[in-house]
């Protein structure tokens, strides 16, 4: 113990200036998207205390790598690729202070403070935004296969009915693959060649059907426009799926052909057909090699598209590709799913090409561009837990949070200074500092408040005066006993001590626990009791000590305490 | 000056099977319960999803316009809590028990109960104020953490009491704990409220009140132990509670003061959590006063020590000097 008194005041001046000084306003510079999407720097003056995401609204992800669809490298690599990707993207979309970071072995944690529209974000980190440029079947091999797979399928019993009800609830746009929240967003109308495409499709309807003889799947096919392009009605595109999808069709699809479906419906009068388009497997470029690309609203058509452009090596690799195949179609595929209807090549492509989204908006191209820039993951994630809380709410909580806190505060006040009188007073002007020890703790650690945190500041306030009401009440007692004043605040403050200490460190050590198990809004809670309860020893006994010897030292013959 | 029960001298020991009775009284029908219903998990520890909305429209939609728009949508099982007003409501959908789905299974049940009620009421009628939705292999991790925290703590309070005290004090101390847990799920089962994260915060929070009480006393009983060598130990656990009697009247009405201000005023989010709380700062002061010194007592009967009086005190050096000699005087 610091006995000089001059020396205790010392430590107490120099607790409140680095107190104070941790909480002074301070430039913090964030990154936020304006008005008409461009990103700015802006800094700001704020006081250095987190608040949770549950008093200031926001979203919170915990996010997991599927692994078993991790093509590359290790688990953890793709995780950690995928953080990049994800923090990336994050900046790029502009959200003030967000957090990406890894938990455990496989998961990623994203918290989104303040983010006004948590779908967008979420699919904006979600994306693979795996981009690959396939060439069609140009010889027609699937449907020289398409024989023996109905064959197949008639000998395994497939029926278009037995099909359709074990595929159930299997909707059109999860059949199309991972990425259906393309489809939601382009919705069913079609684009200017989708027309085109319908009409021709219509011309050859019934032709193929004849001409490949009956069978389960051959029915439902039509022929498209283009080589490798089958279409399909939209009520069975998951019958098709089903199909195409079992086993015994698999074997027999042409080998290095993939089936990727269409990302739009093309609608013509009443009926909607889907395309089914048959792809060389092999890419013959990727995202990977992409660098730039920007969205734009395309005024002939009021289409948005997507220019972007490749590395120097990804131009020249594309340019020999593209050169080999003049007069071919390519399908541009993100996520599995073949954006438009597949272009033909009329001559060498180099390091510049745009995608076209049909009839989405300028801003789903914007998002588009964004997470094609910031690179694919490595494989797909899955929300293993979601928490979002809106702005309003965020605000009722902290508002009712301080309005409860601050009344807490005052009862307990008021009943120390009834109880207690003058002492009482003088364990609630260490109380102000233990205020401000706590939330300087807060602001140093770098932790978070939330709602929780703010009970259990409160709580911790409760256990700040439990330490001064030991204190007074061996005081009182050892005036009863007949002990001068002196002696009695020395006893009081020394003896004490024992059950200040015990009881204060089974406090931390539940905390502790409670810290380690907790996620977000308990750990609040916990990080604040404790600070509060480290504090509150601060307070109770070193500063109401001073403030007791100061007292007593400039009255020398007081020989009674108002206690 | 005020002074609470100064010099009482209640006989707390004597009143010990009374205390006991009240114990099983709170405890059993409430362990019965909880044998044949379970408790009321959140979604954190099940898997599931949660959407609170708050209707903006002029006319509300009343509970039964709620079910059925889910009903609707598929989510018949979905519970709908109004929270707080009788615009906003609290709607959970649990994962069912022989979900096969993914871990992102909860996530799309969310949407797709914000969609149907978007649909049937009006997207604009609607503001969804919070979405959570937890995977079930998550819940289950959180449950497996939560249960592996909370005996922990007790592991090491015990230890820490072992340390401290002798090893009679600890176990009190740790019956008395458990009492007020039994006593707390008991409170949980008859308010039925949902226990989350926060809640089992809660519980382990007045774990360590209930400690921080029983510490107290124990500490005045060791140190009255070297004090008074005359009495018998029935007598010098009677003193100490009622010489520490103004000091938990005192500290426990302020931390009630401060949870009732959370329970009436800090709103429906931390409500479940201040009145767990609340009930356990009290079960824990009757717990430190009724159960954990007349347990010390029982124990010291059951198994007496060396000498006269059955305890070895282990008083710490500084307090007995203290108690003897006056201190030296500061400067």
């Amino acid at each position: 113990m610091v006995d000089s008194l001059k020396a205790r005041l010392i430590i107490i001046g120099l607790l409140v200036l680095g107190s104070i000084w941790s909480l002074l306003p301070r430039q913090v510079t964030i990154r936020v998207r304006g008005a008409e999407g461009r990103m700015t720097d802006t800094t700001v003056q704020r006081v250095p205390i987190k608040l949770g995401l549950d008093l200031r609204g926001g979203m919170h992800l915990g996010l997991e790598i599927d692994r078993a669809k991790v093509t590359a490298g290790t688990p953890s690599d793709a995780l950690d690729r995928a953080l990049r990707v994800i923090r990336t993207r994050i900046d790029e979309f502009g959200v003030a202070e967000p957090i990406v970071q890894k938990v455990g072995l496989d998961r990623i944690v994203v918290e989104l403070p303040g983010v006004s529209d948590p779908g967008r974000a979420k699919q904006i980190a979600l994306r693979t935004a795996f981009l690959q440029f396939q060439m069609t079947d140009k010889q027609g091999l699937f449907r020289t296969a398409l024989p023996g797979i109905d064959r197949a399928l008639t000998a395994a019993g497939v029926t278009e009915r037995s099909v359709g009800t074990a595929a159930g609830d299997t909707s059109a746009p999860r059949a199309a693959g991972p990425s259906s929240a393309v489809e939601d967003i382009l919705g069913a109308a079609g684009g200017p060649q989708a027309q085109a495409g319908a009409d021709t499709a219509k011309a050859q309807a019934d032709t193929l059907g004849n001409q490949l003889g009956q069978g389960p799947l051959t029915p439902l096919l039509f022929a498209g426009s283009l080589p490798g392009e089958y279409l399909v009605r939209e009520e069975k595109v998951a019958i098709v799926d089903g199909m195409l999808s079992r086993p015994e069709a698999r074997r027999l699809l042409p080998r290095g052909f993939v089936l990727r479906w269409g990302a739009e419906a093309m609608s013509r009068g009443a009926v909607a057909y889907r395309g089914l388009y048959i792809l060389e497997e092999r890419p013959i470029m990727t995202g990977e090699f992409l660098v730039d690309a920007q969205a734009r609203l395309d005024p002939l058509y009021n289409q948005a598209t997507v220019d972007f452009e490749l590395t120097r090596r990804g131009g020249r690799v594309f340019e020999r590709e593209t050169g080999r195949h003049v007069g071919d179609h390519m399908a541009i595929v993100l996520d599995n799913v073949v954006q438009s209807q597949p272009p033909v090549i009329r001559s060498q492509i180099a390091s510049r090409g745009q995608i076209e989204l049909g009839s989405a908006s300028l801003q789903e191209a914007q998002d588009l561009a964004l997470v094609l820039k910031a690179g694919a993951l490595p494989a797909p994630l899955q929300v293993v837990e979601e928490r979002t809380v809106g702005p309003s709410m965020g605000a009722d909580s902290i508002q009712k949070g301080i309005v409860a806190g601050l009344v807490g505060i005052a009862l307990v006040v008021l009943l120390v200074i009834v109880y207690y009188r003058f002492s009482g007073l003088l364990a609630v002007l260490a109380l102000i500092l233990y205020v401000l020890f706590t939330f300087a703790g807060l602001a140093a650690l770098g932790a978070t408040l939330t709602l929780p945190g703010i009970a259990g500041f409160a709580l911790s306030i409760t256990i700040a005066v439990d330490a001064n009401v030991l204190i007074f009440e061996r005081i009182r007692e050892e005036l009863a006993a007949g002990k001068s004043l002196r002696l009695a605040v020395d006893a009081g403050f020394k003896m004490a001590m024992n059950a200040i200490v015990d009881s204060n460190v089974s406090m931390v050590l539940t905390a502790a626990f409670l810290f380690w198990f907790g996620t977000g809004p308990v750990k609040g809670f916990a990080v604040t009791l404790i600070l509060g309860v480290l504090a509150s020893m601060i307070t109770a006994i070193f500063v109401v000590r001073t403030f007791f010897m100061v007292y007593l030292q400039r009255r020398p013959g007081l020989q009674t305490l108002s206690i | 000056m005020i002074r609470l029960f100064a010099n009482a001298d209640y006989d707390f020991i004597g009143v010990r099977k009374w205390a006991y009775g009240v114990t099983a009284a709170v405890v059993v029908p409430g362990m019965i319960l909880l044998a044949f219903t379970g408790l009321n998990y959140s979604i954190e520890f099940t898997g599931g999803a949660l959407v609170q909305i708050r209707a903006t429209g002029a006319t509300p939609p009343s509970a039964a316009e709620l079910r059925s728009a889910l009903s609707a949508g598929g989510f018949e099982d979905a519970e709908i809590q109004s929270f707080g007003s009788d615009r906003e409501f609290v709607i959970r959908a649990r994962l069912s028990a022989e979900a096969t789905g993914t871990e992102d299974e909860a996530q799309r049940t969310a949407q797709a109960v914000t969609r149907a009620l978007q649909e049937r009421l009006g997207v604009n009628a609607v503001v969804v104020d919070r979405v959570e939705s937890v995977g079930p292999r998550v819940g289950g991790e959180l449950r497996q953490k939560a249960l592996g925290a909370v005996l922990l703590s007790f592991v090491a309070t015990l230890v820490y009491l072992a340390f401290r005290f002798e090893f009679r004090f600890g176990l009190a101390c740790v019956l008395a704990t458990a009492h007020d847990i039994l006593t707390t799920l008991a409170f949980i089962k008859y308010m039925n409220l949902e226990v989350s994260l926060i809640v089992v915060g809660a519980i382990l929070t007045v774990v360590g009140y209930s400690l921080n009480d029983t510490i107290v006393i124990f500490d005045r009983t060791r140190e009255n132990l070297h004090k008074y060598k005359r009495e018998d130990l029935a007598a010098i656990v009677n003193r100490s509670v009622n010489e520490t009697l103004p000091r938990t009247v005192l500290t426990n009405s302020t931390s009630l003061a401060a949870l009732l201000a959370l329970l009436f005023l800090a709103g429906n989010v931390l409500r479940p959590f201040a009145w767990v709380m609340a009930f356990g700062v009290f079960t824990g002061t009757f717990s430190s006063v009724y159960i954990a010194a007349p347990v010390l007592m029982a124990i010291e009967k059951r198994w007496p020590g060396k000498d006269a009086r059955g305890v070895r005190a282990r008083v710490q050096p500084a307090a007995h000097r203290a108690a003897v000699e006056p201190p030296p005087a500061e400067a």
